[in-house]
């Protein structure tokens, strides 16, 4: 079938990036309160402002697992604006398949996570 | 015993194709097709008798109230409950939002205790942690199989039967031991009304709520049964036209039971087709729809337990049957079901206090009704072990 490509796969059952990080400066939790997925995004940012480490902790189902670990992939070397002004479309892009309406929200945690993260940086 | 092959003949939409394959619908929980006899009342009403109800004098007007009305007769037979005891609301939640309200702030004070079972649809939930809030009351969680009572209990609110393990309470105890206490019961009857006799004079409770779409009616119709002597001892929970006697400049009274319940122009064309579903389950019986869940249970339980990556939530005969994966989450099963053409559901069922004591975040739920066969499960079965060969 379409949706649970190889490379979603692979991501889901060998995820890239997943550990806590102590010392991020950006953190984030995030539910998906209609499965009880969740997700953790942790953001460690360089001397020039820009994220040197992305990872991210967390347990749900296959797509919102894969999306929010090639998101975590991505992040390295972007500023905090930069990571504000990401699309939705980098994690459709990313994952590569049609997202039904009934699996958007799944798709979308990670990133929702990544922004909230953001947003709660002091300036 | 019932013949399902036939029945699902009447249910135009379970001739739908969904990725190429045969539509097989195992949502019923969450709500059920509908019969083309129900279909055909709705269109019926819009080309034939479209009124407003009561206080009509012309014909139409006349017709749709009479229909209106039979339909409250119907209801009230089909729990063998008195017609003046039968409140047509949107769905179960409004039904037990009115008693909240109406019933809950008149009575409830603070000390009292509202007790709900942890099996409980949020709907029947909700409602009663704001209102102890509002009253100053407490509200009492139940374990399941735990019948025990607070002495200042004065409501308990409890589901006939649980939507994510087809569970049902001891509701007999539950009654005698509310009564021991003076106080009043509130049954949840929406999964199971539309499944297996209910007798409100037999089981003796003070309210029972249920919905028409979970038994082959129209959404936006729900049932709020309560007992005469409290409906008339109540405030209404909206007030505007129809449920009005005498409207003074800057005062007005009520009209009688069940009226001063049902204010504003009601879902005329929904409770009228509504009969027909009642006129439906009445003709095959409910005695067959429970004895064919019953085998379709056994039949699906035996196929399912076969993996030993499953892990099932579900009660004996019970028409609904929840599950988990070691090697896959609920939504990601349900995605492969729906590649395969079978209707399933996925997610926390709005119980999240039984989710917790499940200790899953989730699970995929398959739930039956009369049009669904043995084929069916065979189906669910094939997308079952497409799941694994993914996941696994």
């Amino acid at each position: 079938m379409d949706l649970y490509s190889e490379i979603i796969l692979d991501y889901y059952k060998n995820p890239r990036n997943k550990e806590k990080q102590a010392d991020a400066q950006a953190h984030a939790i995030e539910h998906n309160p209609s499965c009880g997925d969740i997700i953790e995004i942790f953001l460690h940012f360089d001397g020039a402002g820009k994220v040197d480490k992305a990872t991210y902790e967390g347990n749900g189902c296959a797509i919102s697992q894969a999306a929010t670990s090639m998101l975590t992939e991505e992040l390295p070397g972007k500023s905090k604006e930069e990571i504000a002004n990401l699309d939705n479309q980098l994690i459709y892009d990313l994952l590569g398949v049609p997202i039904s309406p009934g699996r958007v929200k799944c798709a979308l945690l990670g990133l929702v996570a990544v922004s909230s993260a953001i947003n709660n940086l002091k300036p | 015993m019932l013949d399902a092959k036939k029945l699902k003949s009447q249910f135009p939409i379970l001739k739908r194709e969904i990725k190429g394959k045969a539509l097989v619908y195992l949502d019923n929980a969450a709500t059920t097709q509908k019969p083309h006899s129900v279909i055909k009342a709705l269109t019926d009403y819009y080309e034939n008798i479209n009124a407003n109800v009561h206080r009509g004098i012309h014909t139409l007007s006349e017709e749709a109230t009479e229909e209106y009305e039979q339909t409250r007769n119907a209801v009230a037979e089909f729990i063998n409950a008195k017609e003046e005891e039968i409140v047509f609301t949107r769905n179960t939640t409004e039904s037990v939002n009115l008693i909240a309200r109406s019933w809950g702030d008149k009575y409830l004070k603070e000390g009292d205790v509202i007790v709900v079972s942890a099996l409980e649809h949020h709907s029947n939930l909700v409602p009663w942690q704001t209102l102890a809030k509002r009253s100053g009351a407490m509200l009492h969680m139940l374990e399941p199989g735990d019948y025990r009572l607070p002495a200042q209990t004065k409501l308990v609110a409890i589901t006939s039967m649980s939507n994510v393990t087809g569970e049902k309470p001891d509701l007999k105890t539950v009654v005698a031991n509310a009564r021991a206490l003076k106080a009043l019961v509130f049954v949840d009857a929406a999964q199971s009304v539309g499944h297996e006799k209910t007798d409100v004079q037999e089981l003796d409770c003070d309210f029972l709520a249920f919905s028409a779409h979970k038994m082959l009616g129209p959404t936006g119709v729900g049932v709020l049964y309560a007992k005469s002597e409290i409906l008339k001892n109540i405030e209404p929970y909206q007030y505007g036209g129809g449920m009005i006697k005498v409207v003074e400049d800057l005062s007005s009274t009520w009209a009688d039971i069940p009226g001063k319940f049902e204010a504003g122009t009601p879902n005329i064309a929904d409770v009228i087709a509504f009969r027909k579903a009642l006129e439906f389950l009445t003709e095959i019986g409910l005695e067959n729809i429970q004895a064919h869940e019953k085998m379709l249970h056994e039949y699906a339980v035996e196929k399912f337990s076969t993996h030993p990556e499953v892990t099932l939530y579900t009660s004996p005969g019970s028409p609904v049957i929840s599950f988990t994966l070691d090697c896959a989450h609920p939504h990601d099963i349900a995605s492969v079901f729906n590649e395969e053409g079978v209707a399933i559901r996925a997610g926390h069922h709005c119980c999240q206090p039984l989710m917790r004591r499940l200790k899953v975040p989730a699970t995929a739920r398959i739930s039956f009704y009369l049009y669904n066969t043995t084929e069916d499960i065979d189906r669910a079965e094939i997308a079952l072990k497409k799941v694994i060969s993914i996941f696994k």
